[in-house]
């Protein structure tokens, strides 16, 4: 039972990485991924790799798994259709929302009305009131919630979702109205508010339990569908899921609480490269995560990377911790099309896929993307998955000739339009990481990964000044990487709201200490013993009446005399050096925060062999490839007989068995002493 | 006399040639600015009006004043006109008075910040904001008395003077306005909040400058206004007319028994310039409902409502003002004289947008939204907590439905300000003393159309304290209209259940209304009117909104011709009804404004509660 398998399921691909504990060895493989059931990749690859490794299934003791199945349920409204119950007069709370029309003056003119999450006519209201303390204003009237319920029963419901007002302060009566619930629908999952996010606001608690709803049945499906799979092999191990903050939980878990996963499967690539980062020496990264259909980024800063409150997919943003990743419709599968009205070139957010993919796929595919561009320039050489898949330059070529004829322009000038408005688009997604949150891009290195990632990053890196590239060993399973390597992580946050005169470093201490039990047991259920676990505090802190709090850390052990004086005065710190004053008014303490992680896997990177310097060894053959506009002579080298210390000189290719990558006129890479490949300017 | 500005470094600074994605760098840089300007406002502001609800409005503007990223224009060029010191870095200036900015803010309650930013001894740019604060004194909380008849009734009114010389907070100018307000903590923190956010700005400007240098963000602001005026002028030559068209609509009353107000705008084209004409708005009211309008702002509000209407992509600037003239009759309910009382102004500045939305939309009806601007209704709710000497007191921001629209639906119970958002009702619950019973759209309030008309909202407050409340909107007498075949939405209204049992409704415009706990306000929005023909609507979608209960059984049927069989459409019914609704009604007209002004005056008691309001005499 000493292996770690890693499984990151991406649109295109399905990423494998194993890891023997105890030797630090690796295997990596990949395999076609199935979208229209993804645990028909994750089960082949898993056998495939056993077979490789010359293991069974069964000395798996860890399978940790990065999925797309929730996010994809959202982006393309393939969740369940919802009933959500709320108090006498609070049916519309979807509908009305926060009242917010984005945008400037008059852009309600053009605003799509939204769709609440819940359908309307699936939503109920219940007799029964809560006051903002927790008392009882108007007790539940049971029979009233039942017949409400069961009027729910010709709407075709697939979930049930219960978020009660001012239920943050007292689950009483949701779990009451659950209860009821469960003999009305007996087979219906039910989500409760307090539960899934006991945070004050209605309409947030509300968006967020029921997009739990929206994606519970088809994940419950999905992880239940994969562990049987995964039995029938006889892996005995534990199924770990990863959750959209980069940390892991268990799998029954995630069945109830799938709305943690929503971006589960870009948080695998910034914990790969969080790994990388901690192996290179490089601590401040932005990350281009290039897959078939879409790209990811995000910024690592210090060897960390930054963490938001909400999470977004699409247009839905809930109240659920997730790392920092934006994503663009462009990957390698982006379709190029010219409109006849504008003449203008577009690429995407249309993607051909993995089905029928690229033109060059040879699966039937006649759009051109961006991989046929890549084609014509000579970016990617006719061999892909070390040589077990072939390219169909002529179907690539035919494709972006009906562009370049669209355009009026050479094969080549079209190629290189399309693969210049992919770079652009990219860019534009690392900008609002980078630019937009104060970061300079030029103190960072540029990580691409992904499957094509390691095709734009050099492009890229010009456009935003971001120096060196990084080109990671394996960027094509760098995903499964994080996946294999990252923590088990359970995070509990409660209102606290109160006002500094009103409360006690003693009150604290027992809250904190109460919230420290609750995840250290549910870190202790997921098999991750005590002794294993590390706990952390947060406050969220403000001066009394405003209306966002400031997150500070804090320890138990301060509680025992002067915590809350440090804490308003850590608070005081912060507010001057983020909004320039103070002010001399009451703090509130807002709320509280625990987070309990276990252990990550230690992988080391395995070190090279040195070279001479010289990658001659490695050289597979000459090319030819077009940049800009002009056609240079170029090598394609492959990677694996790259050694440490090699110098490889652009223009030229490195090939490797998941991935490709393009070292531009003007640039050299020079192999680092794990294998990594570090571009920068000659 | 104009203000003088001090620049040790005065250099003429150097036209520079710039690519286009420089200039497309600079602008978003700009822009990011603007948001962090808004990130910390809502950070560290304290009122909910200004933090929950986005009731402030930041600005970029270049060294000439003129505004290069934010919402309402530039009103620094008035401003500079209007200050007789001088302006030096360092400065941070603060002002309120109406009559002392050319209308730059339109009461007292908005607090306005202003940076200028220096390089080097040189101007290169202003930062500013203003934002709407909770109290500023005066004889009622809130400070927007409905009856004032001066502007001396309405709270402290500061003149343009220095809150910071050469970056030193003058302390005691501070502590002298501060004592006015019955919310000094708000005040001072949504002070702070404002110049902070206008140093985030500055700090953000000197780093394009770093990166650039002066002169190329000279010449990008140059050009990006130069830009905007290019797209401007093939907006306005194609989009208006040569031949003028007219529109006028009305503000219900003035808080003290008289109205309507009407409001009136001429728009047409003389060349390259179009040319928005006031004459024939009402004279100024001897209420507080008058609306300073600053020329400048009006010509950003026409400008954006050209664009969203038109051309969304355009990215709108300080650029066309040139191309836009402006006349308003001087002491009209637009440009009232001093010391005439505006703290009320809002109800006019909604009105403004529709009768824009009206002008543009008329040539082209195919563009034209209905009418949904009532105001920006308030509520204030202010008392000691029961048994203390601690003070509570709430300004809340409401919300009622959007027009229907060509593009589509009016959307609940949502916001025509841009940025703004409801305050969480457990916020409210927690910090005072209130119960929201019924948070609701209501049902058949959005006007009838083939694209419905947004539904106004219910919220019934129950107090759970003794205080006195003040209700601020507009549209209960006069219904907000509808276009191309659709009808007007429904009117708001206020109901004050007491806990006896006695019912009162209250006028759109009051103070002082005392309520003890157990009291219940019924506070009801008005509805957004409908656009194009109710009976083209899809049956289907219809009877789905009777489901959803956005519209009822009978408005479905008496509005839509839709008749329903159980929760199905009777769809020979329906065919049936339809046909004969389509016999019997009149030609549809391009705007329907309702039974017209003289059967709501002979109807308004009995449909409203409310005696019709007394035609204003001057």
């Amino acid at each position: 039972m000493a292996f770690r398998l890693g499984v990151d399921v991406g649109g295109t691909f399905t990423d494998l990485l194993l890891i023997n504990e105890q030797t630090g060895e690796t295997w990596r493989d990949k395999v076609p991924s199935t979208p229209s059931d993804p645990s028909i990749a994750v089960v082949a690859g898993t056998e495939a790799i056993c077979k490789t490794a010359g293991i069974k299934p069964a000395d798996i003791g860890q399978f940790l798994h990065g999925t797309t199945v929730a996010t994809n349920a959202v982006l393309e409204g393939k969740g369940a259709r919802a009933g959500l119950l709320v108090t006498k007069g609070y049916r519309q709370v979807l509908q009305v929302a926060r009242s917010l029309v984005p945008g400037g003056l008059a852009a309600w003119i053009t605003w799509p009305k939204p769709e609440p999450l819940a359908a309307l006519e699936c939503t109920v209201e219940i007799p029964e009131r809560l006051a903002a303390d927790g008392s009882v204003i108007t007790p539940l009237d049971e029979a009233g919630a039942r017949a409400a319920i069961e009027a729910l029963k010709d709407e075709g419901i697939e979930a049930l979702t219960i978020c009660l007002i001012n239920s943050y302060v007292n689950g009483e009566h949701e779990r009451r109205v659950a209860a009821i619930a469960r003999e009305v629908f007996p087979d219906l999952p039910i989500s409760l508010s307090h539960e899934i996010l006991p945070e004050m606001q209605e309409y947030e608690r509300a968006l967020t339990t029921v997009a739990n709803s929206v994606v519970r049945p088809v994940m419950a499906r999905y992880i239940a569908n994969l562990r049987g799979k995964l039995r029938s092999l006889g892996m005995a191990g534990r199924i770990n899921l990863l959750r959209s903050d980069g940390g892991l939980m268990g799998s029954e878990k995630a069945e109830d609480a799938p709305v943690n996963l929503l971006m589960s499967g870009p948080a695998g690539g910034v914990t790969g490269a969080l790994w990388v980062a901690r192996h290179s020496g490089h601590k401040n990264i932005l990350t281009l995560d290039v897959g078939g259909t879409s790209t990811d980024v995000a910024l690592i800063e210090h060897g960390e990377a930054r963490l938001r409150r909400e999470t977004s997919v699409g247009h839905l943003t809930v109240r659920t911790s997730s790392l920092d990743v934006k994503t663009v419709g462009a990957g390698g599968g982006s379709i190029a099309h010219v409109p006849e009205l504008t003449g203008a070139l577009r690429v995407g957010p249309e993607s051909a896929g993995a089905d029928p993919g690229p033109a060059a796929y040879g699966k039937g595919g006649t759009e051109p993307t961006v991989t046929d561009a890549h084609v014509v320039l000579g970016n990617l050489p006719e061999d892909l998955l070390g040589g077990s898949f072939k390219l169909d330059v002529a179907a690539a070529r035919q494709a972006v000739q009906r562009i370049a004829d669209a355009l009026s322009v050479t094969l080549e000038e079209a190629a290189q339009g399309i693969i210049d408005i992919a770079n652009e688009n990219m860019y534009g997604a690392l900008r609002l990481v980078s630019v937009q949150q104060g970061y300079d891009p030029r103190d960072f290195a540029l990580m691409g990964f992904g499957g094509a990632g390691s095709l734009h990053s050099n492009a890229v890196a010009q456009l935003m000044g971001s120096y060196p590239v990084i080109v990671p060993t394996s960027p094509g399973v760098l995903c499964a990487t994080g996946d294999a390597t990252t923590q088990m992580r359970y995070e509990h946050a409660r209102s606290f709201n109160r006002m500094v005169p009103d409360t006690s470093d003693a009150e604290i201490a027992d809250w904190l200490s109460d919230m420290a039990e609750t995840v250290m047991r549910e870190l202790e259920d997921e098999g991750v013993p005590r002794a294993q676990q590390t706990v952390t505090f947060e406050a969220g802190v403000r001066y009394a009446g405003q209306g966002f709090e400031v997150d500070l850390p804090i320890t138990e052990d301060q509680f025992t005399g002067g915590g809350i004086a440090g804490l308003t005065k850590a608070f005081d710190v912060e507010h001057e050096r983020l909004f320039t004053f103070n002010l001399d008014v009451t703090h509130e303490i807002v709320n509280l925060r625990a987070v309990a992680l276990g252990q990550g896997a230690e992988m080391p990177a395995a070190t090279l062999e040195a070279g001479t310097g010289d990658p001659s060894a490695a050289k597979v053959r000459d090319h030819r490839m077009w940049v800009a506009g002009v056609e240079h002579d170029a090598v394609i080298y492959d990677r694996a007989k790259l050694k440490a210390g090699d110098t490889v000189t652009g223009p030229a290719v490195v090939t490797e068995m998941d991935s490709t990558a393009v070292i531009l006129p003007g640039h050299a890479g020079v192999v680092d002493a794990v294998g990594n490949i570090i571009i920068d300017r000659v | 006399m104009p203000a003088t500005i001090v620049e040790p470094g005065k250099a003429p600074f150097q036209k520079v040639d710039i690519d286009t994605i420089s200039l497309d760098i600079i602008e978003n840089a700009l822009r990011n600015a603007r948001t962090e300007m808004d990130a910390t406002l809502f950070r560290t502001a304290m009122s909910p009006g200004i933090r929950e609800q986005g009731d402030a409005f930041p600005l970029i503007a270049d060294r000439d004043g003129k505004m290069i990223v934010g919402q309402f224009g530039s009103f620094i060029g008035g401003f500079l006109e209007g200050y007789d010191g001088e302006i030096e870095d360092g400065d941070v200036i603060w002002l309120s008075d109406p009559y002392a900015c050319d209308g730059a803010v339109s009461h007292n309650n908005d607090w306005l910040i202003i940076r200028p930013i220096f390089r080097a001894g040189r101007l290169v740019a202003w930062s500013s904001m203003f934002g709407h604060q909770t109290d500023i004194g005066g004889k009622v909380p809130g400070s927007m008395p409905t009856d004032a008849t001066s502007i001396f009734e309405e709270g402290i009114r500061i003149p343009p003077i220095k809150l910071y010389k050469k970056d030193v907070l003058q302390e005691d100018i501070l502590k002298l306005v501060l004592h006015q307000v019955r919310m000094p903590e708000w005040c001072r923190a949504d002070l702070h909040a404002i110049v902070a956010s206008c140093r985030v700005a500055e700090k953000r400007i000197h780093e394009i400058c770093e990166r650039f240098g002066d002169d190329v963000f000279a010449s990008a602001t140059d050009e990006l206004l130069a830009r905007n005026k290019r797209a401007m002028h093939q907006l306005f030559t194609t989009a208006v007319g040569e031949k003028p068209v007219s529109f006028e609509d009305y503000v219900c009353d003035d808080g003290r028994g008289y109205g309507p107000f009407k409001m009136k705008c001429t728009m047409w084209r003389e060349g390259d310039v179009v040319i928005l004409d006031f004459d024939g708005t009402d004279p100024q009211a001897a209420g507080s409902i008058n609306f300073f309008l600053n020329e400048n702002m009006l010509k950003m509000f026409f400008g954006i409502y050209m664009i969203m209407v038109f051309d969304p992509q355009v990215m709108f600037n300080d650029g066309f003002y040139d191309l836009v003239d402006v006349r308003i009759p001087e002491r009209s309910l637009l440009k009232p004289e001093f010391p005439a009382a505006l703290s009320c102004r809002t109800h006019g500045l909604g009105r403004l947008f529709d009768v824009l939305g009206a002008l543009l939309g008329q040539g082209q009806p195919e563009f034209l939204n209905a009418a949904g601007f009532s105001s920006s209704p308030h509520l204030m709710f202010s008392g000691f907590w029961a048994g203390s000497n601690d003070w509570f007191q709430l300004f809340q921001i409401g919300f009622g439905g959007i027009p229907g629209r060509p593009f589509g639906d009016g959307p609940d119970g949502h916001s025509l300000w841009p940025g703004f958002t409801n305050v969480p009702n457990e916020f409210l619950e927690r910090y005072f003393p209130l119960v929201i019973t019924e948070y609701s759209s209501i049902p058949d309030s959005g006007g009838a159309g083939q694209n419905r008309g947004g539904n106004g909202i219910l919220m019934t407050y129950r107090f759970t304290n003794a205080g006195t409340i003040a209700v601020h909107d507009d549209r209960w007498f006069i219904p907000p209209w509808g276009v191309n075949g659709g009808e007007p939405g429904a009117r708001s209204t206020k109901l004050l259940r007491r806990a006896d049992g006695s019912r009162t409704v209250l006028p759109a415009k009051c103070d002082n209304i005392s309520v003890e706990a157990g009291d219940e306000l019924d506070y009801i929005t008005w509805g957004g009117g409908g656009w194009g023909d109710p009976l083209a609507r899809d049956p289907e979608l219809v009877a789905l909104e009777v489901r959803r209960g956005l519209v009822s059984k009978d408005g479905a049927r008496d509005k839509y011709g839709v008749v329903l069989a159980g929760k199905a459409v009777d769809t020979g019914a329906t065919e049936a009804l339809r046909a004969k609704m389509r016999k019997n009604r009149p030609e549809p007209s391009i705007f329907n404004f309702g039974p017209g002004m003289n059967t709501l005056r002979q109807n308004a008691l009995t449909e409203t509660g409310l005696a019709a309001p007394t035609p204003p005499r001057w």
